[in-house]
């Protein structure tokens, strides 16, 4: 293969993924979903600082030792006093971090929030022809 | 030491090896019995398992790097003391993050759970890296081979995609989590891609090596495959978050690139007999035994990885443990093997000194044994990830259930872990040995 043939290929695909990449960073999501309140973006942080992704998922991405955590708020029979019980006691499995009453508060608010922002694990779907599916409600 | 500095890379990078499987051990174990070893507790050994693996890849990949491009061109290194440094600030950067972690001083995102302040010493030893290896690639006179093409790729897409992993820091993303997870992924299907343009750089480089024949990194197919690989590092990565409600354009383009990696498995099997017949014929060179186990989990991953990018099947096996045996397959079965038999090649060419034949004989098994172990740590964690996406997604279990179901799953998982541990011991002592000796001395 000619060097200038290399050239041209390596500089068309380098063009075409920094012009793609400007559009993922401007993309909206579906329906403008996701948005975080201030309170919820310092949550996320605290999700961070104690590393909870270790063990748990956000939309199925992340550690497998505990739940997905995406729609712990809003699933029938659980929701934020729920929540608030794992996070102050821990369990045989899941550290007690002694976090303080703040960062508690500002992890629920993180874990609200993302709550409305989609589904996880997918349950119910239609499947398309070319193998995608369609995420029912 | 100065003079040894190739070396050095290697050698860190083997105990980085070591160190890694060892808390993957620890970790898995404690997914089985959460009671263990208490003191350094999962959310622990799971970073520190993740980031010296990862270690491992980069530290092995750079080392031959450093040390084939001079001998290979009859050129010399642009800057050894540049080289020493780029080791320095690795080696430190390395043992922070280490004490962090134990300390539980985390920050950062999955995978670079760290502070994200220690960013800044890594991205300070890619550039070092990146000057260093354009200097003396640009001092090469005759037209590069793919190999070289393949590790300048890796290079400035660790760099572009290791900064844009932190883009989570900017207003913009931070306020909306679904764009957030967007762009993490983005980066980091990417910067998997770019470690893997450095890893099968060096594999083609070796195959040329081994069998004596300069027209492998040529070849049009070569480059074929190259550019193939690229435009996937580039736009495929979004097969991690089809359930992610991002604009559907995202995902409906990694879909379709993804599917152009059939044109791979079906060269595979296309040229399958050739390849065996090849194989058989150099499979007595120590290094080259683990190029060809490498090649059988390309083919292996690489069927799996086709079959989670297609959504219908991905929306059962996305956030189970199939995910985990993609991951290990390519990180263990791949990288790993790739980088076995660069390490075995290298330090044979820089110290003249033999192995003894126990030495021989202790790597050998463990080459089998190593790799038999990896089927059924592989295996196990399909099983369980199949097991685990079926019971939510088809039978609507809760997750204690689903948890309780994979239990005996996850222990054949842990005892396989132990092998695989053991086997990569014996596959290792000797060349650490031979190593470590060789930089002490004088
Ligand atoms: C060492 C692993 C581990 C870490 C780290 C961890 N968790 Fe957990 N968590 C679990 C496990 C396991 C469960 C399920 C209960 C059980 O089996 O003990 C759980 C349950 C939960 C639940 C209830 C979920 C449900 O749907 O029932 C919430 C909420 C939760 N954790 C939040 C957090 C937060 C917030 C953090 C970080 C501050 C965190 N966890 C860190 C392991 C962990």
């Amino acid at each position: 293969m000619p060097i200038n043939i290399k050239r041209s290929i390596f500089f068309t695909l380098l063009i075409i993924f920094l012009i793609y990449t400007v559009f993922v960073f401007n993309a909206e999501p579906i329906n403008k979903v996701g948005y975080l309140s201030q309170k919820a973006q310092q949550g996320k942080l605290i999700f961070q600082k104690y590393n909870c992704i270790s063990c748990h998922q956000i939309y199925g991405l992340g550690g497998y030792m505990g739940p997905d955590l995406t729609n712990v708020i809003s699933t029938q029979g659980k929701g934020v006093e729920y929540a608030k019980a794992f996070i102050v006691s821990g369990t045989q499995k899941m550290p007690n971090f002694h976090i303080p009453n703040d960062e508690i508060e500002m992890l629920l608010s993180y874990l609200t929030d993302i709550s409305k922002s989609g589904i996880s694990p997918i349950i119910k779907f239609d499947v398309n022809v070319d193998g995608s599916i369609q995420i029912k409600d | 030491m100065k003079n040894k500095f190739e070396l050095l890379f290697i050698t860190l990078g083997l105990l980085s090896l070591l160190g890694g499987l060892f808390f993957g051990v620890v970790a898995s174990l404690q997914f089985v019995f959460p009671d263990f070893l208490q003191s350094i507790p999962f959310y622990k050994t799971r970073p520190l398992h993740v980031s010296l693996v990862v270690a491992w890849i980069f530290l092995a990949s750079i080392g031959g790097i450093y040390y084939y491009i001079p001998s290979q061109f009859g050129i010399k290194l642009y800057s050894k003391t540049m080289s020493v440094l780029h080791f320095i600030v690795f080696l430190i950067t390395g043992i922070v993050i280490i004490i962090a972690y134990l300390m539980g001083k985390f920050g950062g995102r999955e995978y670079w759970e760290f502070p994200p302040i220690l960013a800044i010493p890594i991205i300070i030893s890619w550039l070092l890296f990146g000057w260093n290896y354009f200097k003396t690639a640009f001092k090469i006179t005759s037209e590069w081979p793919v190999y070289m093409w393949m590790w300048a790729t890796g290079i400035l897409f660790f760099l572009f995609t290791f900064s844009e992993a932190y883009v989570w820091m900017l207003p913009k993303i931070k306020e909306n989590v679904i764009k957030e997870i967007a762009m993490q992924w983005k980066a980091y299907g990417a910067l998997v891609g770019s470690w893997n343009m450095l890893v099968y750089g060096t594999a083609i480089f070796l195959m040329e090596k081994i069998k004596n024949d300069k027209s492998i990194g040529k070849s049009k197919i070569a480059f074929l495959a190259y550019f193939l690989g690229l435009t996937n590092l580039m736009f495929g990565w979004a097969h991690h978050i089809y359930n992610v409600p991002t604009a559907q354009w995202i995902r409906y383009v990694a879909y379709i690139i993804s599917m152009t990696e059939l044109i791979l498995l079906a060269k595979i099997i296309y040229n399958w007999k050739k390849s065996v017949q090849e194989s058989l014929k150099d499979f007595h060179v120590l290094p080259f035994k683990f190029l060809v186990a490498s090649d059988v989990w390309i083919f292996l991953n690489l069927t799996l990885a086709l079959m989670l990018s297609v959504p219908i099947i991905n929306v059962y096996t996305h956030g189970t443990h199939i995910t985990v045996a993609h991951a290990m397959g390519s990180t263990i079965g791949i990288n790993t093997m790739i980088l076995l038999a660069s390490c075995l090649f290298l330090i044979d060419n820089y110290i003249q000194s033999k192995y003894s034949k126990i030495e021989l004989k202790l790597i050998k098994i463990g080459y089998y044994a190593f790799n038999i172990s990896l089927l059924i740590f592989w295996s196990s964690l399909i099983i369980a990830g199949i097991i685990k996406g079926v019971g939510i997604v088809k039978n609507g279990k809760g997750f204690q259930e689903v948890m309780n179901d994979i239990q005996p799953v996850m222990s054949v998982f842990s005892i396989s872990g132990i092998l695989l541990f053991l086997s990569l011991l014996m596959i290792l002592l000797p060349p650490l040995k031979k190593s470590i000796r060789f930089l002490f001395n004088k």
